[in-house]
């Protein structure tokens, strides 16, 4: 009897000691990551290398056309996806009747979320580029990319939405509320810390997703900037620059890794580095989000 | 009771969520005004069920057909008719629920947003009706002098009491509580019975309790329903000391229930 | 202080027919359809993939045999003398999928074990966010860290690895899908209730016991649709072997050699010019609906174990 104890027992520690061996492997490679990375690209970091275009010589290359191109990229696909995706919760948790076609957009979603990303840059091709002649710009990337975190943005915007108790519900239709109202007054604003936290992480998947764009032909040589937004002269606004072409980020480090000069490599690291400070910053961000306002509202 | 002016009745009311099962059936019902009125049984005996008719909350939860009718007097309109839109019927009936539960804003704001829904914008009325709601309520001394900070800070109790300042709001012609202090400690129960035969002389009160002693302490009227039926319906005084049914007496002797 | 009903809180019911209630009636329908409107689009999206995808690749067919696609040891359509051996292909994918794995499923699995089983909720409330941190990571880290870290490290050990290698693309890969599977594993585990732990510690079971003979058994359904999950990651994935795995397709399950995956076939094809139409063009969408034809099977086979789990939870 004893004996059969301190078996357990031992089973137990030993147990223990793998699992956190199993986590501590996965965090160490992580770590390893961005150690090997910081250490091979932090010398290439300087004002220059954020303020440069690409270049044939590698110690003059640098990610402007990235970042900005990232940057513009972003916000196209934000202004897609999030009221799409923030719209579609909504109809599916607050009014969608239990039906067929309910049933349909649900696993049609689901579907979707696991549809791999290079398929979307398939279909965009074919689409965006080819069908709307909209050629390998700006909008093409950031519709393609939009369509890509689409289903992250309606899973966590029901999965938000779905942590309000009825209760609360209830007694705003009890005061004499209509169902807008209800949405617009309490479930949206109840809701907002798990479909901001959502938003932030599926736009952190969009900054640092390369396969869909390199289908649609994005360009790995860029050496100028899209058009401004804004002129000096009449009509002051200009939309040009949807339609200009583009480099993002992860496609420029792409472009260095696959180069077979060394000093390319560090230029791949560095860009890394910043794509992954982007990254992560994004999703510390998000976890943030997450606990201030799960402090806010205990149900 | 020289008077006994009807604020709204149950016309042989039947309602169920399919139509095979009636989870109330034949229900006759007036509710005096400036009263307050029981709803006591057993669980599942409908009495929940029945109250939420009376502010159309079962339309929310999809297609429901109700039978029967309720009118709402003076205006004597039946509100279950599908010609009267229910959040219409919602404006002119309150509720309080059997959880407190306060919306995740300032008190001001949990109180102001039925005037808001009703279109009234005059700041200057909303800050009366604001102060007045929560005297009425009981809970102005407590709360007066932190009125922009959040609900969700208040004790159960006090959060009770706000649900109901928020209803009171609205003027409703007629207040639902259901089981509305099954969530409370027996103080903060004590406070809203007290509570109760204030607000009977500004409105009608309909409550469902699980609580016998409650009916009794409070109710003017209660009504004893059983498996989807109303047994037996008069004065508490009646209902508590000399019920005619069999089954009322057993029930609040406590041979079961 | 009671102030009088005037103030506009009072009405009576007002008649189906009339303006205020009509225009009220419309504006929430107006709503509601923009909203519906909204959430259909996603089944277009769906539509657009499958049907681009089809109509593009459909074509190939007209010039190719399914005998050549599905039974040719090469391919190479864009040589003079094309082959189109689908299978080198697939054969790239499955190695891959399969070494990242082998790694990512007993990983994934007793991290999820150790968090749920042996952790407390305020280590695990840390641990968790750091973990998913993982799958955070942009994929094209990971082929930079894959090619020019894992390899080096690799080819120590392996004298004869080759710089382009399904082994450490592989590897790589695993630990990047580690947190889809712990995540959902670690839910699914989180999910059975206190009383069957209790039940089986209780009987003086050790918690090891319990986890192995208690709670998994009882979260397989929803622990085999993270794994199922898993593996369309895998598959889908494009950038690390795109960089790290080569681009030789190859008909061998050889890790320590080069090969090409489905994805990366694309990810290649699409970097040269790309005229609508071409023999090219239409490979990578041959190429892409396999692709989906795949991860779709897994996506039902994982919404299948789901939905079955759903009901028993009823």
């Amino acid at each position: 009897m004893q004996k059969q104890v301190e078996r357990l027992k031992r089973q137990d520690a030993v147990f223990w000691l793998v699992g956190l061996g199993s986590l501590l492997f996965a965090l160490i490679t992580l770590l390893s990551l961005i150690v090997d990375m910081a250490m091979t690209g932090w010398p290439r970091i300087s004002a220059a290398f954020f303020m440069s275009f690409a270049s044939r010589f590698p110690e003059k290359a640098g990610i402007y056309s990235a970042w900005v191109g990232s940057l513009t990229v972003v916000m196209v696909t934000a202004m897609l996806a999030i009221p799409l995706g923030v719209a579609t919760g909504i109809y599916l948790e607050e009014y969608a009747g239990k039906n067929w076609l309910t049933k349909l957009i649900e696993i049609n979603i689901l579907n979707l979320a696991g549809i791999p990303s290079i398929t979307y840059g398939l279909m965009a091709l074919g689409i965006f580029v080819y069908h709307f002649q909209l050629g390998q710009s700006i909008i093409t990337a950031g519709l393609t990319l939009g369509l890509l975190i689409l289903p992250i943005i309606i899973v966590t915007t029901r999965e938000a939405i779905r942590t309000i108790p009825s209760h609360i519900r209830e007694a705003c239709y009890a005061l004499g509320s209509t169902k807008w109202q209800t949405v617009w007054n309490h479930i949206l604003p109840y809701s907002s810390g798990g479909i901001l936290t959502g938003v932030v992480i599926a736009l952190s998947r969009a900054i640092g997703e390369t396969a869909p764009l390199l289908t649609v032909g994005a360009l790995t040589f860029i050496a100028f900037l899209p058009t401004p937004p804004v002129m000096a002269e009449p009509p002051f606004v200009s939309f040009q620059w949807l339609l200009d072409p583009y480099t993002v980020m992860p496609i420029q480090m792409f472009n260095w890794v696959s180069r077979p000069q060394e000093e390319f490599h560090v230029n791949a690291a560095a860009a890394g580095l910043v794509l992954l400070t982007m990254t992560l910053l994004l999703n510390a961000t998000a976890i943030y989000i997450r606990y201030r306002f799960r402090r806010k509202y205990k149900w | 009771m020289v008077e006994k002016l009807k604020k709204a009745e149950v016309l042989n009311l039947s309602f169920g969520y399919s139509p095979a099962v009636k989870v109330i059936r034949s229900i006759n019902l007036p509710i005096y005004q400036n009263k307050v009125a029981a709803l006591i049984g057993p669980s599942g005996c409908g009495k929940s069920t029945l109250l939420r008719c009376f502010n159309r909350m079962h339309d929310l939860y999809g297609q429901v057909k109700y039978e029967g009718e309720i009118k709402l007097y003076p205006e004597s309109v039946n509100i279950l008719s599908t010609t009267v839109d229910p959040i219409e019927v919602r404006m002119k009936v309150g509720m309080v629920f059997q959880k407190p539960n306060p919306f995740p804003k300032s008190i001001f704001e949990n109180i102001a947003y039925g005037l808001r829904v009703r279109g009234i914008k005059k700041r200057s009325y909303i800050d009366d009706k604001v102060e007045d709601s929560l005297k009425k309520a009981g809970l102005w001394g407590e709360v007066s002098a932190r009125l922009h900070t959040s609900a969700a800070a208040l004790s159960g109790g006090q959060q009770q009491r706000l649900c109901i300042a928020r209803a009171l709001a609205t003027e409703p012609d007629l207040l639902l509580l259901d089981e509305p202090t099954s969530a409370l400690d027996p103080i903060s129960t004590a406070h809203i019975e007290e509570l109760l035969a204030e607000l009977k002389k500004s409105v009608t009160i309909l409550m469902v309790t699980h609580n016998l002693h409650q009916a009794a302490r409070t109710a003017d009227y209660t009504a004893f329903m059983y498996l989807g039926d109303l047994i037996e319906f008069g004065e508490s005084d009646q209902i508590f000391t000399n019920p005619k049914e069999q089954r009322t007496e057993n029930y609040i002797t406590g041979r079961f229930g | 202080m009671r102030k009088g009903v005037s103030e506009g809180v009072k009405e009576g019911f007002s008649d189906p027919k009339s303006f205020k209630r009509r225009v009220r009636e419309v504006k929430e329908l107006l709503i509601k359809s923009m909203l519906f409107c909204c959430a259909a689009s996603s089944v277009l999206i769906t539509f657009g993939v499958v049907w681009t995808l089809l109509k593009e690749a459909l074509p190939f067919f007209q010039e190719v045999s399914l005998r050549q696609f599905l039974f040719d040891s090469e391919w190479t359509p864009l040589f003079e003398d094309p082959k189109y051996g689908i299978m080198t292909l697939v054969s790239g994918t499955v190695l891959t999928t399969a070494i990242a794995l082998s790694v990512a499923i007993p990983l994934g699995t007793i991290t999820a074990v150790f968090l749920s089983e042996y952790c407390s909720a305020r280590v695990r409330e840390v641990l968790k966010p750091v973990l998913e941190l993982l799958a955070a990571v942009p994929t094209v880290v990971y082929g930079y860290f894959a090619l020019l870290f894992i390899t080096p490290l690799l080819q120590k050990i392996f004298p004869d690895l080759s710089s382009f290698n399904a082994l450490s693309a592989g590897l790589v890969m695993g630990v990047m899908i580690i947190p889809y599977i712990s995540s959902l594993t670690e839910d699914a585990m989180r999910a059975v209730p206190v009383y069957l732990r209790e039940g089986s510690l209780a009987l003086g079971a050790s918690n090891f016991q319990t986890s192995f003979k208690v709670v998994i058994p009882s979260a397989f359904s929803g622990i085999a649709s993270a794994y199922v999950l898993g593996i369309s990651r895998a598959l889908g994935e494009t950038m690390v072997v795109a960089i790290a795995a080569g681009l030789q397709p190859r008909l061998s399950f050889n890790p320590l050699e080069s090969t090409e995956t489905l994805t990366a076939y694309i990810v290649q094809v699409s970097m040269g010019d790309l005229p609508q139409g071409s023999i090219g063009y239409k490979t990578i969408y041959v190429a892409g609906s396999v692709l989906l034809l795949f991860t779709l099977i897994f996506n039902l086979i994982g919404q299948r174990i789901r939905s079955r789990v759903e009901k028993k939870a009823k």
